[in-house]
């Protein structure tokens, strides 16, 4: 079985990159991550970009219909999750309105955050 | 000076180093060392290079300092790479890149004009939250949320392909439009006419129709620019009143920007694809080359308003056709299709509906009916010119 965890954080600024604060915040993310990487069980995991960079993708009627920010409405639930990746926003607005979810409900399109590895290549 | 550099230097800084923000502060840093050593050094032989390459220069030297932060968010920002000569050269497709993320459907509506006077037209922050109402550090905030958007969400600085530029033009189009109205109509205060934004709009059409010459509603689009400030110098009285047109002087309109808009016109219409901006150009055209408003071409206007009402089917639109058969047909017709639409109620709630009922119960001789039209036109506060007219209006029937 596989097991999307949805990590819900304070809002609010992160501390400052590369004040003590900041340091410890990343090495424990790093222990947490690379145990589970360890035991074999991590599949991917990646932060992501704040909800203001989002964009909602709504197919109807045959028009995709885009807004600013994320999917508000409440009494629609998250559901699943699709990882791709695209040139730019353009490619993945156009993916996200072929989900069969944009179609019923909302497709959030959120931009995962990308971390340089340590020899500090960005990658993809 | 700067103005006539900004488009093409943001855009070209934006697209060597792959950030809007950086590339914007980069410039303006440039522009502020061009007004230290220019007067000194005099004007170099190509000002535009020589503040792309100083810009370019900032903002490497910024993404490399934020590099050595550790820790720091990355971003495609950090791919500089060494620029080839024809690199500085700015690109038409840099300037049409920068306007269409600007207005991308992805990023707020409200925000695409905002942010299109700033990183396009090179307006300060200050001046553009004036003209929104907005205290300048709302507005500094809402412009960079914007660009965080563009960088963090990957919008990419370029011309949309063939099948995505009939949507995506729309919206660029769209926006030089409200830049327009919103100089021609403020929607608050006290101003009557901003001339500065119109002439903005303006300049944007006529670029866009430079980058973009086979496309007639870009075409179109300017030539109802041009056609309607044309008129701008007569709109306004001598003491900051707003003057209908039937009451304008027209040896003031500008004869030079008629020629122009009714050439425009001519040539969008030639590639026979009718759209929104063409039929409201043809309108505006209607008005402008009637000798006096006693030979405006009412069924003509009607007509094309009808045609309108196929590309925007708005009440507003149905509105401005009523007031076209009024004159046509009398207001009596003009006034039942008035009074149909009125019976929408988002409609019911806009000053000029009830302004153009009253000036058709006027003409019917219903004094009585006419003030309270105007009344109710009040009551929806309308802006300041406008308040002005119907107060007029509503003393001349009482007296």
């Amino acid at each position: 079985m596989r097991y999307l965890f949805l990590l819900y954080g304070p809002d609010g600024p992160l501390p400052a990159p590369g004040s003590p604060e900041g340091q410890q915040m990343i090495s424990e993310w790093r222990a947490a991550t690379d145990a589970m990487a360890r035991a074999g069980v991590l599949i991917d995991c990646a932060p992501l970009q704040p909800p203001s960079a989002a964009t909602t993708v709504q197919v109807r009627g045959g028009e995709t219909l885009l807004t600013d920010g994320p999917a508000a409405e409440i009494k629609e639930q998250f559901g699943g999750y699709t990882l791709v990746d695209c040139a730019d926003l353009d490619e993945a607005l156009r993916w996200a309105a072929t989900v069969p979810t944009a179609f019923s409900g909302s497709v959030e399109v959120r931009p995962v955050v990308q971390i340089p590895d340590s020899a500090g290549e960005v990658p993809g | 000076m700067f103005r006539a550099h900004w488009w093409a230097a943001v855009a070209t800084v934006a697209r060597l180093v792959g950030d809007l923000e950086v590339a914007e502060d980069a410039v303006q840093d440039a522009c502020a060392a061009a007004l230290t050593q220019w007067p000194a050094a005099g004007i170099p032989g190509q000002p535009r290079a020589w503040l792309i390459s100083v810009a370019r220069h900032k903002a490497t030297d910024r993404l490399r300092r934020e590099r050595r932060r550790p820790g720091k968010e990355t971003s495609a920002a950090l791919e500089v790479t060494a620029p080839g000569p024809e690199d500085w050269v700015s690109r038409a497709d840099d300037e049409l890149g920068l306007i269409f993320a600007c207005c991308h459907p992805a990023l707020d509506p409200a925000v695409r004009v905002p942010l299109t006077l700033r990183s396009v037209c090179g307006l300060g922050t200050a001046e553009i939250a004036a003209t929104f109402l907005v205290p300048e550090p709302t507005m500094a905030q809402r412009l960079v949320r914007a660009k965080r958007k563009i960088r963090q969400a990957g919008i990419a600085l370029r011309v949309p392909s063939p099948s995505e530029l009939p949507d995506r033009l729309g919206g660029v189009l769209r926006v030089v439009y409200l830049v327009f109205t919103a100089g021609h109509k403020p929607a608050s205060g006290e101003a009557v006419v901003r001339g500065d934004l119109c002439e903005q709009a303006i300049r944007l059409a006529r670029a866009l129709t430079t980058l973009l010459p086979g496309e007639p509603e870009v075409t179109g689009l300017l030539a109802l620019l041009l056609l309607t400030d044309a008129r701008r110098g007569a709109r306004v009285s001598d003491a900051g009143d707003l003057v209908l047109l039937a009451d304008q002087d027209r040896a003031r309109w500008d004869q030079a920007k008629i020629t122009e808009g009714a050439a425009r016109l001519g040539q969008a219409l030639r590639a026979q694809r009718p759209g929104a901006y063409q039929i409201q150009a043809a309108i505006a055209g209607c008005h402008c080359t009637a000798a006096s408003a006693a030979d405006t071409d009412w069924p003509e206007i009607a007509a094309l308003y009808g045609e309108l009402l196929r590309y925007e089917p708005t009440p507003v639109v149905a509105a401005n056709r009523a007031a076209a058969v009024a004159m046509a047909e009398g207001p009596a017709a003009g006034l039942a299709l008035l009074d149909g639409i009125g019976t929408d109620r988002r409609l019911a709630r806009w000053p000029q509906l009830h302004i153009a009922r009253g000036e058709l119960l006027c003409r019917l001789g219903r004094r009585r009916d006419a003030a309270r039209a105007y009344q109710t036109a009040l009551d929806l506060a309308p802006a300041a010119p406008e308040r002005e007219f119907i107060g007029r209006r509503i003393r001349e029937l009482a007296g």
